[in-house]
């Protein structure tokens, strides 16, 4: 758990400490992509999180809530 | 329709250099549109065993200056057959359901029990910033099932910093769920027997609660970094799941030897996700891990790979893959010796076993205008653990302890944004 934590850690010093390119607005033209988000396409995200919710004991990860559902 | 795209790639570009895109909301999400309507339907088939329809509309607002609301109606229509818990043996096993059916496994086979059961779920949640900072995500849910009923609610806050390249996420959420089954909940780790009446309805809490941070690390390349946190509290049982009793040599099971499972009724759950996004000339890879464990023992590695391969200004196809495992929860067990002492907890749903999942398929999205999109999407999926485990005694180790379940998934979509 505290290992756990400790990487947790280290990978967010490692993400914030990596930023040494400032991006400035004009630059994020790319970024502004639909698909460039994190969660590329939400509809399939939600239902793919379903599914394995329904399958799997592992579940989350990416935001909160969810669940709400007698299939697990 | 050449010039048109390449204009709206300027105009994007434009934007986003007014708006600032930050790291927490990449895109300018429906640049341009007030409404947007997006339609989908999932076919979930397992081999033999489940299926499940499910349509889904999606219908969102958008109020300029980041205000929008989003409305999502869900609903899921399941039929074929579950399995039970119970163990193959080496004669055909009948059971008799709650609502008095009867059904018989054949000899070898894990058995099965056939369901019936719809579900609706509704969703509404309300984004605005707050100042130029911070911005909030509110959203309310509700669902039923005919044996569950759900609601929750969550909130999410998000905060820019260094010039909009980092963000960081506080989230919480909290759902209320009813269960009551057909003929009621029974006793867990008691004989099973469907003429018990037993009580009708439990209840169930989840709290749970997730930190975050997004970073832009140069004009193509995002990362994310999640910590979730999760409390489930009340009824966490299957209550129609059941257990083999076994002869502890033979291996064998007589007429009426189950028991109903039982798990705690508490469980903390914790997970580290970490993603990213790279735009290469054109195309897009997305990559995620995920680091799962909780308090029943459960640990799992989740890898998912994305990539959106640009065919054509219009067209573009994405194949995915995703590679599961998860350790068994400290209770579970592939059956029970007869005569010996009954645990405190132990389920036999092969979800709480050792269990492998991979998934492999692709999606082809066409944009046939500006602001419609069709999409289509085939997937196989494999659930594989381990077939001739240690425990399994006598006749049992003649037999496949976890057939492994084949699975296609289907999708459609359409999406259409008016100005």
């Amino acid at each position: 758990m505290k290992l756990r934590l400790l990487l947790l850690c280290a990978a967010a010093c490692l993400v914030v400490g990596c930023a040494v390119q400032s991006v400035q607005p004009w630059q994020r033209d790319l970024l502004s992509e639909e698909k460039m988000q994190l969660v590329p396409d939400p509809v399939q995200g939600f239902l793919d999180e379903h599914i394995y919710f329904s399958k799997e004991a592992s579940s989350g990860g990416q935001g909160v809530g969810g669940g709400g559902c007698g299939c697990n | 329709m050449q010039l048109k795209s390449s204009l709206r790639v300027k105009l994007r570009a434009a934007t986003c250099s007014l708006l600032a895109v930050t790291a927490g909301s990449a895109a300018a999400a429906n640049f341009g549109t007030r409404w947007t309507v997006e339609g989908a339907s999932l076919l979930y088939a397992e081999n033999k065993r489940t299926t499940v329809f499910e349509p889904l509309l999606i219908v969102k607002r958008n109020f300029g200056a980041g205000q929008m609301l989003e409305g999502k109606f869900v609903f899921d229509a399941m039929t074929g057959a579950s399995p039970t818990g119970a163990a193959a043996t080496n004669r055909s096993q009948t059971f008799t359901t709650p609502s008095g059916n009867r059904y018989t496994t054949q000899t070898g086979e894990v058995p099965l029990r056939k369901f019936q059961d719809q579900r609706g779920s509704g969703d509404v949640s309300w984004t605005k910033p707050l100042n130029r900072r911070f911005k909030s995500v509110l959203s309310a849910h509700v669902s039923a099932e005919t044996d569950y009923q759900s609601v929750g609610a969550t909130g999410t806050i998000t905060a820019d910093f260094n010039q909009k390249l980092t963000t960081f996420s506080l989230g919480g959420g909290y759902n209320s769920d009813r269960i009551n089954p057909v003929s009621g909940v029974p006793d867990g780790l008691t004989r099973v027997n469907p003429n018990l009446t037993h009580e009708e309805t439990r209840s169930k809490h989840i709290a749970d609660g997730m930190l975050g941070v997004t970073q832009i690390l140069t004009p193509r390349w995002l990362v994310q970094v999640n910590f979730s946190y999760a409390k489930e509290d009340g009824y966490l049982t299957e209550p129609y799941k059941i257990i083999s009793l076994v002869d502890t040599l033979t291996g064998e099971t007589r007429t009426g030897d189950y028991l109903y499972e039982k798990r705690p009724d508490a469980r903390v759950r914790q997970s580290v996700f970490a993603s990213t996004a790279y735009h290469f000339a054109s195309d897009i890879l997305h990559v995620s891990y995920r680091n799962y464990w909780d308090d029943w023992g459960i640990r799992s590695h989740t890898v998912d790979l994305k990539y959106d391969l640009e065919l054509s200004d219009k067209v573009n196809l994405e194949p995915h893959m995703r590679f599961y495992h998860q350790s068994a929860a400290d209770f579970y067990t592939y059956s029970l010796p007869r005569g010996g002492a009954v645990p405190e907890f132990a389920t036999s749903d092969y979800r709480f076993g050792t269990l492998n999942t991979q998934t492999i398929g692709a999606k082809i999205g066409i944009r046939t205008a500006d602001l419609q999109e069709f999409s289509f999407r085939l997937e196989y999926m494999r659930q594989s653990g381990n077939e001739h485990p240690d425990e399994a005694v006598g006749v049992q180790q003649n037999y496949s302890m976890f057939p492994p379940i084949d699975i296609l998934i289907l999708q459609v979509g359409y999406s259409i944004g008016i100005p």
